[in-house]
């Protein structure tokens, strides 16, 4: 085995399978006209998602960090009035590896202008479904969900009830710290792995994982993000935003991110400040959504682990 | 005693779980795109057998146990003890029949066992993959019946009981696969 370490990981048949998606990817947005675009791999901001590491690079002399997502870069065009456009390359995330994670991997991204969350949630279902030839789109609410499998808003539920629930359902080496972390592990450990074959379309997640998304009240009236995820057969494969749009809550919650780092002794790096002067300058109207590419293509050929389908993964590269 | 880290958790590592070694079966990296990172560790608790399924935090770390593989060679059982040799240093053990299980039904003296040692002391043992033994009681054989598919069952001489094909005859000695309790064919060596 370890004399074999040259070769790729993947099969030769699975790499023609990306080439072939690649394509089908691009084709569907040239018949849409949504333009494809390049950002910086190579920043000298970090993302401030305290859930989300950067991997730390040395240029011309000075820190820079690989790119977590093109999103900065993706906002600061259509700030510049670049139209609906889309990224297609990699993105690089530290410390995530394993049968679903590799630290290097593809990443799309695009974004509509004037379109809201639930609008692109309908074309994230046509991407899937044209290019896994799935016909099954279910759409259903982070509560809505909790509800139905768990028999608990997340949302209203208390912080007790919301412990026990996770505690009772799984076997944790340590107490969870807040609500998000009971909610984040009832999803991926309990709600994920009983989503049907299906493409799932979860919208309207805790204003407190709002991320990027603009925070509004729902039909109950609490207020929910406008973010969604997209999953097939459980497999998380892309999460969107109606995006904020505001340059000061912008900056609060650059400022929020950086506290939580802070209070949890996380590398806390520079924010992309020229993301709050391209929303001051005005940032049209939009949703986006990312998704990777990898993940689809295991859904598309059937394969079990990510470095099935890339042909070095990090233990090769 | 070291410790390890959940990005190095691989499929054999040894570690202490509630106080118990524990070996390591399968570590999957949970991390929702905008949550949190954690890890879904199935464990084998090494005294009970049992394996169970754990979630950590990404970054925790577990104590390594004073765990490990020998190979020794099985000399005999006293009643009580199952006694086993280190063929180096000719250093003996004695297991008890808590730490052979279901082994037991396939020790015979002289193979060689995996022996595995906490703190010193056996834990576990298992079996060669493949054993030869001699079949010490099944019903009669059916002659010129080589073809067909049935069969029977047949004690053996470490009284493990297994399906042999219906010719085979007491006395015989065979090869079987510890792992699954497989007939594996008639041993060459008579």
């Amino acid at each position: 085995m370890s004399d074999n370490t040259w070769r790729p990981t993947a099969s030769i048949a699975a790499l023609q399978q990306r080439a072939d998606l690649l394509s089908r990817v691009r084709g569907f947005f040239a018949e849409r006209q949504v333009l494809e675009v390049e950002v910086p791999v190579l920043s000298r901001r970090a993302t401030s998602d305290p859930h989300i590491d950067s991997i730390t690079a040395l240029c011309n002399g000075d820190a820079a960090f690989l790119a977590t997502s093109p999103e900065f870069g993706l906002k600061r065009l259509l700030a510049a009035g670049m139209g609906d456009c889309y990224y297609l390359g990699k993105a690089f995330r530290e410390g995530e590896a394993g049968g679903r994670h590799n630290p290097e991997f593809t990443m799309l991204e695009w974004y509509r202008c004037g379109w809201d969350d639930r609008r692109l949630m309908g074309e994230v279902g046509d991407l899937l479904g044209e290019t896994l030839g799935i016909s099954t789109v279910e759409s259903v609410s982070y509560r809505e969900l909790f509800r139905r499998q768990l028999d608990l808003d997340p949302h209203t539920a208390s912080d007790s009830a919301l412990r026990n629930t996770a505690e009772r359902h799984l076997d944790l080496s340590f107490t969870p710290a807040d609500r998000d972390e009971c909610l984040d592990l009832l999803m991926s450990h309990y709600l994920e792995p009983r989503m049907g074959g299906g493409i799932t379309l979860l919208y309207n997640f805790p204003a407190s994982q709002a991320a990027l998304a603009r925070v509004v009240a729902d039909e109950t009236g609490r207020p929910v993000a406008r973010r969604f995820e997209a999953y097939v057969g459980g497999l998380e494969l892309a999460n969107g935003y109606w995006e904020l749009t505001d340059a000061e809550e912008q900056l609060r919650r650059f400022q929020a991110d950086h506290r939580y780092r802070g209070a949890h002794k996380l590398h806390v790096y520079p924010f992309e400040e020229r993301l709050v002067e391209a929303l001051q300058a005005g940032l049209p109207d939009c949703a986006g959504v990312a998704l990777g590419i990898d993940r689809l293509l295991m859904l598309a050929g059937g394969y079990r682990r990510i470095e099935e389908v890339i042909a070095f993964p990090i233990e090769r590269a | 005693m070291a410790s390890y880290s959940t990005n190095e958790f691989k499929g054999g590592l040894k570690v202490m779980l509630d106080g118990d070694p524990c070996s390591i079966v399968e570590n999957e990296f949970v991390k929702p795109g905008k949550g949190q990172a954690f890890n879904r560790v199935k464990l084998r608790n090494l005294k009970t057998g049992r394996v169970w399924e754990r979630t950590f935090r990404s970054g925790e770390s577990l104590e390594a146990a004073d765990v490990m593989d020998r190979d020794m060679e099985y000399l005999y059982n006293d009643g009580e003890f199952y006694h086993f040799m280190e063929p180096d240093t000719f250093e003996q053990h004695q297991a008890s029949a808590d730490a052979v299980g279901d082994a037991a039904k396939w020790l015979k003296e002289q193979d060689t066992c995996t022996v595995t040692l906490y703190n010193g002391a056996p834990l576990a043992v298992t079996p060669p993959n493949h054993v030869i033994l001699e079949i010490t009681d099944t019903d009669p054989g059916l002659r010129g019946d080589t073809a067909q598919g049935g069969n029977k069952p047949a004690t053996l001489s470490t009284g493990a009981v297994v399906k042999v094909p219906l010719f085979l005859e007491i006395g015989e000695t065979i090869k079987v696969d510890t792992r699954t309790g497989e007939y594996l064919g008639r041993a060459k060596e008579d």
